[in-house]
């Protein structure tokens, strides 16, 4: 028994890390769509929702609701199998790169002030003292892989299907038009943001997402934003057109296309479009954070407390949830304020500016580490 | 153990995949099947310790290639093969070449199974993005090269085939062929019909 | 246990038979390019199973090239595929007889 227990444990450790960070995240969106429309309303001179809760703060719940029993419709000439497929595909490869998150930094030994309590407790107290010893040294990512930048890169640009997917089985002319803008708009501008990522990840030596942090933490002179400044801003602008937003909505316009690749999709299923597009913002803030804001290195924190205690990862942790808040209110701010490109304007930013901009800065960082390192 | 399920696992669901991309004739059920495929080749990459070509078989494969075939596929609008084939024999060919690749696919199994197993060395970790990067611009420093050329090359020729032609001659050879092609054919209809 | 060389080699035949097969049986020009770049995975396979068990580096290089390879396929044969779309409205593989008589 003692023997499977000790066995299974890291599953446990596992399973129970990607629930609780599959809850934060999901948290954080519900209410970063609750923030965009009291943002947005504060910005046009509106109030926002303020019906449920105090100040509508219990409000993503009431739309949870909404969504579940609002009536499923399902296209009549809709490829069944296709169109069910491309929501559920969309959110997996929004929600994936969640396992691969620099949380925090290492705690050193997370447990151990709880051992005195439970010393004289007969089967507990060894089983705490034990999960001490394993829990030593425990980092704040689910899964620690050598390539984590290719990972989320990878994931997230496999979430196109969904999207395409979602406007080809429609058959529908508007989900198509959007279904084809997207897979256009998300293969161009992948090439900018894989090139601006390349400085970055020049600089610090390493694929690794932690590494990449670590290279950042000697002051904030060293987050990559001051020497890699036009990657920092290639990858904004390229973050945008990835995640569909304005200025870059075009496969949801409106306008043209009365709510793109989704316009035929209703209930749950939208609703999945909806958390997917939302993940893929917090996805790319927290890209955004990690590689040119030092993740979650606070400047002179070390003076206060120890490094590896928990009250340093603790503070670390919120101040890289507060950067990644701040991306997210950035995206707020730009729909707020910025009007729409029209497609060729868009192609023709994407494919003339962004990346030979992209591939210059690469060029420039490869020459400038050449001959600081000579 | 977890081992070896897993590999089960995923080639199941590999081999499931390629069957249903060649049996689909719709190509759009063909591509969502070879994603499949890939996706379970990347899981199996994992197992191997071979964590950087994982995760480039899915930013390159499912990310770069098969997206550009689907778009291809949405842009063009294709409908389903036609189920009858002019030629006949090929089906004939392709049975016999599937028949021996299995045999010989089979003949590797047992001879390397007889083989004494190779000892695959734990410390050694060539996995690594670090060793492949040393790698490649130390040891296959020319190849890498070569590559890069051989990838500017197709982005030139794939600029230059797609684009609209130019010489509006050419356009009028091919439509001059394809009128006299569809008289024949509406000739040899009118045949058959008499 | 780690399952042995010879069942990822296996698994590598079987993969390469269907693609094979796949080529022969397809004529839908899309179809075909699918089927070659299965048969170019399974051989990645081997290469990256032969890696593992050799402790060598270079079979996972060689898988990179390989996809390089497989990338410029994509390009030129997809651009290929466009402009015969655009000649003859199919992309079946029957229809490209343009230079027989």
């Amino acid at each position: 028994m003692e023997q499977v227990l000790k066995t299974a444990f890291p599953f446990i450790v596992i399973s129970v890390g990607i629930l609780l960070a599959f809850q934060g995240v999901l948290m954080i969106v519900a209410y970063t769509v609750l923030a965009e429309r009291k943002v947005l309303g504060w910005i046009q001179g509106r109030i926002g929702p303020n019906r449920v809760g105090p100040w509508g703060v219990l409000q993503p719940f009431a739309d949870l609701l909404k969504f579940i029993f609002k009536e499923d419709l399902v296209p009549d000439k809709s490829t069944k199998f296709v169109y069910f497929l491309a929501p559920m595909v969309a959110l997996t490869c929004a929600l994936l790169p969640i396992v691969v998150y620099p949380f925090g930094p290492r705690i050193a030994d997370p447990l151990s002030w709880l051992v005195p309590y439970v010393s004289g407790i007969a089967y507990l107290g060894d089983a705490v003292v034990w999960i001490a010893e394993q829990a030593k040294n425990m980092p704040l990512t689910i899964a620690r892989i050598d390539v984590g930048v290719l990972f989320v890169l990878g994931i997230t640009s496999v979430g196109v299907y969904g999207i395409a997917l979602a406007g080809w089985s429609s058959n529908s002319k508007y989900s198509l038009m959007g279904g084809l803008r997207s897979s256009a708009q998300m293969i161009s501008y992948e090439l900018a943001m894989g090139a601006s990522v390349i400085g970055a990840v020049m600089l610090a030596g390493t694929l690794d997402l932690n590494g990449i942090i670590q290279a950042q933490t000697q002051s904030p002179f060293k987050w990559f934003i001051i020497p890699q400044f036009i990657g920092f801003i290639v990858f904004l602008i390229a973050a945008f057109a990835e995640t569909n937003r304005v200025p870059f909505d075009l496969p949801e316009a409106e306008t043209e296309l009365v709510a793109g690749f989704h316009t035929e999709y209703s209930a749950l299923k939208f609703a999945l479009f909806f958390m997917a597009e939302y993940v893929n913002m917090f996805t790319v803030s927290v890209m955004c954070t990690v590689l040119f804001l030092g993740g979650w290195y606070v400047p002179g924190l070390s003076y206060l407390f120890e490094v590896g205690s928990i009250p340093y990862a603790l503070v670390s942790h919120v101040a890289f949830i507060g950067k990644i808040c701040a991306f997210l209110f950035l995206y707020i701010w730009i729909r707020g304020t910025l009007p729409r490109f029209r497609f060729d304007q868009l192609m023709n930013f994407g494919w003339k500016f962004l990346l030979p901009v992209a591939i210059a800065n690469v060029i420039l960082t490869i020459v400038v580490v050449f001959l600081l390192n000579r | 153990m977890v081992g070896t399920a897993l590999f089960f696992l995923f080639a199941g669901l590999a081999i499931a995949c390629a069957i249903s991309m060649v049996y689909h004739r719709n190509p759009i059920y063909s591509a969502i099947s070879l994603v499949g495929v890939f996706v379970a080749l990347s899981c199996i990459y994992v197992t191997l310790a071979a964590p950087f070509i994982a995760a480039v078989q899915i930013l390159i494969y499912a990310g770069a290639i098969m997206v550009l075939v689907v778009f291809v596929i949405m842009l063009l609008n294709l409908d389903e093969d036609r189920p009858h084939s002019r030629l006949h024999y090929l089906y004939a060919l392709g049975g016999g070449l599937g028949v021996l690749l299995l045999a010989q696919t089979f003949f590797i199994f047992y001879s390397v199974m007889r083989a004494p197993n190779l000892p695959a060395d734990q410390t050694v970790s060539p996995g690594e993005t670090m060793s492949i990067g040393r790698a490649m611009y130390t040891e296959y420093l020319l190849p890498v090269e070569i590559v890069g050329i051989m990838l500017l090359m197709a982005v030139i020729g794939g600029v230059i085939l797609v684009r609209k032609l130019n010489a509006p001659q050419l356009e009028l050879v091919v439509e001059k062929e394809l009128e006299l092609r569809n008289e024949e054919e509406a000739k040899d209809g009118l045949g058959i019909a008499l | 246990m780690e399952p042995s060389l010879a069942s990822y080699l296996a698994l590598s035949g079987i993969l390469f038979t269907i693609g094979c097969v796949g080529v022969m049986f397809k004529r839908n020009a899309i179809g075909m390019f699918m089927c070659i770049e299965l048969m170019l995975n399974a051989v990645n396979l081997t290469f990256v199973a032969f890696s593992r068990y050799y402790g060598d580096t270079t079979g996972q290089l060689f898988v990179f090239m390989v996809m390089a390879v497989a990338a410029c396929e994509a390009a030129v044969g997809l651009g290929i595929i466009i402009a015969f779309f655009r000649n003859s409205m199919s992309v079946d593989v029957d229809d490209a007889s343009l230079m027989r008589n």
